[in-house]
């Protein structure tokens, strides 16, 4: 028996502290957005009013708001480019140079891809707001849901297709009647991903937002708040941004199993 | 594939557009004189911004170093597990990974301030008299960049655990190897493709990392990443920030085809033992 030896409860006892390390400060700043003191060390009760406090503030709202537009936005605009670029990608022979621009928007600095593109957006002088956030957003949430959307094509099984084509259908009605339907579940666990990608970005909207408060996100103000001191207004923040991600991770994962895990 | 297009209109075209300036001057008011001049890298290598460059490299470095042998047990314990557990516990790992950059760094401040609740636990246990100072340094950087990037090494591992063929290993155990030596001779040089993927990748972004020291570095301590911040919005030195992305990317790739060399050189040694 595996379980048995000595060697395999000491990894386990070492996985349950792994656990513990990354879950533990979630958990403290989700206990903490609940005490009434606001002290992050004293409890002094339970209370609500820091969540109060938030929906009380005009910046906060304003914030979320354009939050919302910028990811709902790049979110249709990245998931159709990022699933026909799959099966663009998926229907030719391997090139390594495709690859490496799919590859790249996950793997360069946010702050280079940031400086780059305030450096474009500079350049052709074009006026930087929220639409300059989205225009941005777009090229690493293209990346993520192409890289779903083609883990789900792996599995497909391509005579299906053939099929349907010697059935009479054009090329149309395949995609529409068969292909999409089959490769939904990696579409929409792509597009989930890829809004909450959107919803957490902070560097790249910082430097492509422009000056001015109208197009500012909530990231950007969460950083604000962090950079003028720790706030109870900050767990609160804390505790419903991490709901928000977790629960459409959980969506994503459960929709397409493995787009988390790369199964 | 309008997707090309738009990664070349807003990916690689803005990369190019770096790549120039770094080879132009800067203007009186911060903006950009074309006359070409490689005075930024000249500058680059200077010895308050090598030791920048030394320094991320170092933390860095010590990062993906910590992360890969805390993550190294923690992928091998979940690759034991029933099968149909695996992915759960896969999951439970990954959840953080994708949720608030910000919001997970900042959880470290609340931790590790002279008021945070580590030091007033340690104080009132009575293991210290007084608050330690684990914020707004090193340490504070090194422990939120292993604390961010850990799920990402625990999934690469994972995976190159995964696909490692289990009869090896028992071939190894029938001949009579000890767990150990099975694991040290067999297992953990099959899978060190996948602990070199997840550590390129590590040291990548924490190379280039900006909230992370910016947060838990107390402006105190900078990296690579906060300097090209500070060029573009602060100092308005876009050409020499340019400079520095551009040496940035090229780190990054040298390890990047390094690794994959790696990698390719495994899979030629394995074609060669079956050939």
């Amino acid at each position: 028996m595996a379980s048995a030896r000595p060697g395999v409860s000491v990894l386990n006892v070492h996985l349950r502290l792994v656990y513990v390390f990354l879950y533990a400060p979630i958990l403290v700043l989700m206990v903490l957005s609940l005490n009434k003191g606001g002290m992050p060390t004293a409890w002094t009760g339970v209370s609500f009013k820091w969540y109060v406090r938030l929906a009380e503030s005009p910046e906060i709202i304003s914030a979320a708001v354009n939050t919302l537009i910028v990811a709902v936005v790049s979110t249709v605009i990245a998931t159709i480019l990022g699933t026909l670029l799959a099966l663009g990608v998926e229907r030719r022979r391997a090139s390594s140079g495709l690859d490496a621009l799919l590859f790249a928007p996950m793997i360069i600095p946010d702050i280079v891809l940031a400086i780059a593109l305030l450096s474009l957006f500079t350049l052709l002088e074009v006026t930087l707001g929220l639409h300059s956030i989205i225009l941005s957003h777009v090229v690493f949430n293209i990346a993520f849901v192409c890289a779903v959307v083609r883990t789900r094509l792996k599995h497909f099984d391509h005579s299906v297709i053939e099929a349907s084509a010697d059935l009479g259908a054009g090329e149309f009605t395949t995609f529409r009647r068969v292909t999409l339907p089959m490769i939904f579940p990696g579409v929409l666990a792509g597009a989930l991903l890829a809004f909450t990608l959107s919803v957490d970005e902070f560097i790249i909207a910082f430097f492509t937002a422009g000056a001015g408060s109208s197009s500012t996100t909530l990231p950007m103000r969460i950083y604000s708040m962090i950079r003028f001191g720790v706030t109870p207004e900050i767990n609160a923040m804390a505790t419903i941004v991490m709901f928000v991600s977790f629960t459409l991770v959980f969506l994503s994962q459960r929709v397409n199993k493995g787009a988390i895990t790369g199964e | 594939m309008p997707g090309v297009g738009w990664l070349t209109m807003f990916m690689i075209v803005p990369c190019l557009i770096v790549f120039f300036y770094s080879f132009f001057e800067r203007g009186v008011y911060g903006g950009i004189e074309f006359n070409f001049t490689l005075d930024n890298f000249r500058r680059a290598g200077e010895s308050i911004y090598l030791t920048i460059f030394l320094d991320s490299a170092r933390i860095a470095g010590l990062a993906t170093a910590i992360a890969v042998v805390v993550a190294y047990p923690a992928a091998y314990a979940i690759s034991l597990a029933p099968r149909e557990r695996q992915t759960r516990y896969l999951f439970l790992v990954m959840l953080p990974f994708w949720s608030n950059y910000l919001i997970r760094t900042y959880a470290w401040i609340v931790l590790l301030n002279r008021e945070g609740i580590i030091n007033k636990g340690l104080g009132a246990v009575g293991v210290i008299d007084e608050p330690l100072s684990i914020l707004y340094n090193e340490f504070a950087v090194i422990t939120g960049l292993v604390y961010n990037y850990l799920p990402f090494v625990i999934l690469a591992i994972y995976s190159s655990i995964q696909r490692l063929n289990p009869e090896i290993r028992e071939a190894s155990e029938d001949l009579g190897a000890p767990p150990w030596k099975t694991f040290l001779r067999v297992t953990l040089p099959l899978t060190l493709p996948g602990v070199a993927a997840g550590a390129v990748f590590v040291f990548v972004l924490s190379i280039g990392n900006f909230i992370t020291p910016d947060l838990l570095g107390g402006g105190r301590l900078q990296m690579v990443g906060n300097l090209i911040y500070d060029q573009f919005l602060s100092a308005r030195d876009w050409p020499f920030g340019a400079s520095l992305s551009m040496i940035l990317i090229a780190i990054m790739m040298a390890l990047l085809f390094t690794q994959a060399a790696m990698v390719n050189r495994a899979q030629e040694q394995k074609e060669g033992a079956r050939g």
